[in-house]
């Protein structure tokens, strides 16, 4: 399994990649990690004239916590999101999340900007970014505009980044402190994409639920954020039933692919039971 | 036809100079080119880690990998684990533990457990399942090949202590 013919351009420099992807256009595309492109570019599905090398930008790459934010570099890798401890200790449900992808081999080189830029519901990612709140960098030749991430997946393989913009940079609110999360994935092996998955975060006042945002991975064309869902729920206590109508609600904006996962009936279900799951992992690490 | 372009890296130790397409994959120009042939191929998918070598610091599967992405890089394949004649604790644990039965999975398997190991040197044994899942065994079971690597974890281990 060979790609199509393609030239190479490995750029010392945020500013020359962007200038390659100026010069190239549409026959441009970014090499990240490369575990999505390069096995499309082996099948066929993609056939990109130039393919544009981000692996050899340092400044691309690395975790800071700026105020109550973490600031994580586009290429920044799936392994070095689980062993960061920062990570862990301010937003442990990315950690949670990231341990889900693929396997070892494929964390060491994926990288987290790749797997939002991509567009694939079947990522975990963008339904993570969803229920954190994240917001994006994308820098141009036009200069730098920072989007969130509810509204920039806009249908499978599509986003809101403009060509000849990169991905630069993932920033997320630090969760406030005692709010419960849990990443719930429903896989038939590892390294498979999810059948159905929940990201949630929940915020508790004793029985009462203060916050909660809770996002769907591969339910859809996109990531979806179940808004009605998480209306259902704030002010209310966290009962079994609440938490069925939650998933109920949830469900009701499903629409998923059928594949060899399963039938739209099944992933439906599975996607309302990964977030009861998911509610109630939360519930119990939830301190408030 | 895109121009070839030469690439230099470190394959166990030694320097190498290849002139290759952009195209092709590192595990095309380690066994077609370089002669390193343990590196196997299986699925071709980067899912079965019988591609697996040692990248940088990194177990990666060199069928997902450009060979052009390699400049400079530092490379280990299982063609580099034996040393002066003696072979490495990994290789014992998997001889000594019977860690293997048709033996194609092998070398990705003893590439990956290398960089675990090297990450963390005294694993449990879910840390080894977890950590080992991209290498696929048809054969085995996996118990052996656990097994194996607590084996070298405890031979590498002594020998540090």
């Amino acid at each position: 399994m060979i790609p199509r013919d393609f030239e190479y351009h490995a750029p010392r420099s945020l500013p020359e990649a962007i200038a390659l992807l100026k010069q190239y256009g549409d026959g441009a595309k970014l090499l990240a990690g490369g575990h999505s492109l390069l096995p499309m570019m082996k099948m066929r599905f993609a056939e990109p004239a130039h393919l544009v090398d981000l692996g050899r930008l340092p400044e691309l790459k690395g975790i800071r916590e700026v105020g109550n934010a973490l600031h994580i570099g586009a290429m920044t890798t799936e392994n070095d999101l689980i062993w960061s401890a920062l990570v862990q200790k301010k937003c442990p449900l990315l950690v949670e999340g990231a341990r889900l992808i693929a396997d070892p081999q494929v964390r060491y080189k994926g990288t987290v900007g790749g797997d939002i830029s991509h567009g694939d519901p079947a990522n975990d990612h963008p339904a993570l970014m969803l229920a954190l709140g994240a917001s994006f960098v994308l820098k141009g030749s036009g200069g730098e505009r920072v989007v969130p991430a509810d509204g920039f997946f806009l249908g499978t393989y599509s986003t809101a980044l403009k060509p000849g913009e990169i991905l630069t940079e993932i920033r997320i609110p630090v969760p406030a402190a005692g709010t419960g999360w849990c990443y719930a994935k429903l896989k038939r092996k590892t390294g498979d994409f999810a059948t159905a998955a929940a990201a949630v975060l929940l915020r508790m006042k004793g029985e009462t639920v203060q916050e909660v945002s809770i996002a769907l991975t591969n339910a859809g064309a996109t990531a979806l954020k179940a808004r009605k869902a998480e209306d259902s729920l704030r002010g209310k206590a966290l009962t079994d039933a609440a938490m069925a109508e939650a998933a109920r609600l949830a469900m009701s904006i499903c629409e998923p692919a059928a594949d060899q996962r399963g039938d739209v009936e099944y992933k439906t279900a599975m996607a309302g039971e990964m977030t009861q799951r998911a509610l109630r992992t939360a519930r119990s690490r939830a301190t408030h | 036809m895109a121009k070839k372009q030469a690439v230099s890296f470190k394959l166990n130790g030694k320097q190498v100079d290849v002139l290759v397409e952009p195209r092709e994959l590192l595990i095309h120009t380690l066994r077609e080119k370089l002669q390193h042939t343990g590196p196997h191929i299986g699925c071709e998918t980067s899912h079965c880690g019988a591609c697996t070598v040692d990248l940088n610091g990194m177990s990666v599967k060199s069928c997902t990998v450009l060979t052009v992405q390699c400049q400079d890089a530092e490379m280990l394949t299982i063609e580099g684990f034996e040393q002066g004649g003696a072979l490495h604790a990994l290789q014992e644990g998997f001889t000594q533990e019977h860690g293997l039965q048709c033996g194609y999975c092998t070398p990705g398997m003893i590439t990956r457990a290398y960089r675990l190991l090297k990450e963390n040197p005294k694993p449990s044994e879910e840390e080894i399942r977890y950590w080992m899942a991209g290498n696929l065994c048809r054969c085995t079971g996996y118990q052996n090949i656990v097994k194996a690597v607590q084996y070298a974890a405890k031979k590498l281990s002594s020998a540090s202590a």
